[in-house]
């Protein structure tokens, strides 16, 4: 088994610090399957764009580092046998529905703290 | 003793028509592309020695696949002992690998005739996979399904050595980095990956068919491949219609090469063609395959492209074409494939059915489609439009934009000539 990070791009992230319950079901819901059925194996969602900050050299600037229309809104670790099978889950995301879309990339390698419990908004 | 010449004219002809079956034969084993294609390589060139020497085999396929397969045997046996002689951990992987090798040796011995037709669908799958690059795509699978070396492949395409084998390593490092699988797709996935392996072999048709740049208006070598490539897959996926649409496309489309250019390479127009010398053979093979297609269900892109080529190519004379016919068929082919290059090509029999005015509004509708900018044969058909009005002095001003847009000499000497007649006075 491969890990493929799945990168979710969108106009902005539905998950906003004070994002009701139903902005947020599609996620919740396609993250819930794959954690049923054995493939997530992290995930993270993001806040929208504003609350973004970056860094370029010695200049700091509010918003994404890219300029673009679409933002990285979340991502996602899945275990899949093959590209094919890390696809097929992927374009079962939501956003690809709901005018984004995700790209997929192998995982080189990865490092995660084992904290006690997970933080949330 | 065998004449040197006729063993290597045997291993030429091999090369070329059973590359692929070798190949994939070998992926099997050797369960890399890379490993693979050299052993390929090295079971050719120890062919022509032994097939001097020892006479050539009944089943040259067969005896290459064996060469090939043992070949990548003895390399996995090799880096197996190296792996042992460092006193590394041996990974249980390698002796099942070599397990299964020998076992798929020993099942091919058994049936050593095409036993393994499927592998070359896995190999051209894996080839046109969508998560390569298009340009990518093409390369790969001219040098692993057609077993064309990769400076051939440069000067098919009119590009640098070193930008083919790059791109041919980018390939092959994200089949192995991304887990690009060697298999066929599943059901799920098998309409939208064969558009995939159909657009490649049509690219690399069309490509070769009409040369986007260079001296000659025909690529021959990139359309023999190509047609070789649609029939071989035709063989192993005989019941999609779409596959054998596209055949049949290639089929119409080629019957016409003999005719397409006169003894000084100039290009010669589809109406100033010499029928009686287009290959009836094929257009009637076409044909058959076109109403099998039609008849067996709702007809997919090639089909109708194919069946638009057979309707132009049937008719007795330029003028005996049915325009109606083709239009309708256009407007089938619009619905299942919007595209603006069909919107262009619709133009041409809108303007038989329609007069060249109506044609012409679809065509400046068309201009405004960035799709088309830079697409010669754009001002090209316009031009020709107001020529027919008799619109002289905006024919040649178009005919000047489709000039300045085209690469093909052929094409460009074409459009020039044209310029030309329209320029001086009546």
């Amino acid at each position: 088994m491969a890990q493929y990070a799945v990168l979710i791009y969108a106009d902005d992230s539905a998950h906003a610090p004070d994002a009701a319950p139903e902005d947020i079901e599609s996620c919740d819901q396609h993250s819930d399957e794959l954690q049923q059925d054995g493939s997530m194996v992290a995930a993270y969602a993001l806040t929208p764009r504003e609350m973004a900050t970056s860094i370029s050299g010695d200049t700091i600037t509010d918003g994404p580092f890219v300029d673009s229309k679409e933002v990285v809104a979340g991502f996602y670790v899945i275990e899949a046998p093959d590209l094919d099978a890390a696809l097929a889950i992927a374009r079962l995301n939501p956003v690809v529905r709901e005018g984004g879309g995700v790209e997929v990339r192998p995982v080189h390698s990865s490092f995660v703290k084992q904290e006690e419990q997970k933080t949330a908004w | 003793m065998v004449d040197a010449a006729v063993a290597e004219a045997a291993v030429a002809d091999t090369h070329r028509r059973e590359w692929a079956l070798v190949l994939a034969a070998t992926v099997r084993v050797a369960r890399d592309l890379d490993l693979a294609e050299e052993c390929v390589q090295e079971a050719y060139a120890a062919a022509l020695e032994a097939w001097v020497r020892d006479g050539i085999p009944g089943n040259p396929a067969a005896w290459l696949t064996t060469t090939a397969k043992r070949r990548a045997i003895d390399a996995i046996r090799r880096e197996r002992a190296l792996h042992s002689r460092l006193a590394l951990l041996v990974e249980p992987e390698v002796a099942a690998v070599e397990a299964t090798a020998e076992e798929s040796m020993a099942q091919d011995a058994d049936a050593p005739d095409d036993a393994v037709p499927d592998e070359r669908l896995r190999l051209i799958f894996t080839c046109c996979h969508p998560a390569l690059a298009p340009e990518a795509r093409v390369a790969l699978t001219l040098r692993l399904v057609c077993g064309i070396s990769t400076p051939d492949i440069a000067r098919a395409f009119l590009v640098s050595e070193p930008t083919v084998a790059a791109r041919i390593t980018r390939a092959k490092k994200k089949i192995s980095g991304a887990g690009i699988p060697y298999r066929i797709p599943g059901p799920a996935e098998l309409p939208e990956r064969l558009r995939a392996v159909l657009a490649v072999i049509h690219l690399l048709f069309t490509t070769g068919h009409t040369a986007p740049s260079g001296a000659s208006l025909v690529r021959a070598e990139l359309v023999d491949r190509a047609m070789h490539l649609s029939r071989t897959l035709r063989e192993l996926m005989p019941g999609d219609t779409e596959v054998r649409g596209l055949y049949a496309l290639l089929l119409v489309t080629d019957a016409r090469r003999a005719t397409r250019v006169d003894a000084d390479g100039r290009l010669v127009r589809l109406e100033d063609q010499d029928r009686s010398k287009w290959d009836r053979t094929a257009l009637t093979e076409a044909d058959d395959i076109i109403v099998g297609c039609l008849r067996a269900g709702p007809p997919g892109r090639y089909v109708l492209q194919a069946a638009i080529a057979s309707l132009y190519a049937d008719a007795p004379s330029y003028d005996q074409t049915d325009w109606p016919q083709i239009l309708a068929v256009y407007d089938k082919l619009q619905d299942v494939w919007p595209s603006p290059v069909v919107a262009l090509n619709r133009a041409v029999p809108l303007s038989m059915v329609a007069g060249p005015q109506t044609a012409l509004a679809e065509v400046a509708k068309l201009e405004q489609d960035k799709h088309l900018s830079g697409y010669h044969y754009l001002p090209a058909i316009k031009a020709d439009l107001l020529r027919r009005l008799g619109r002289t002095d905006e024919a040649a001003r178009a005919y000047d934009q489709a000039f300045a847009l085209a690469a093909n000499e052929a094409e460009r000497a074409f459009l020039a000539a044209q310029i030309a007649d329209h320029t001086l006075p009546a």
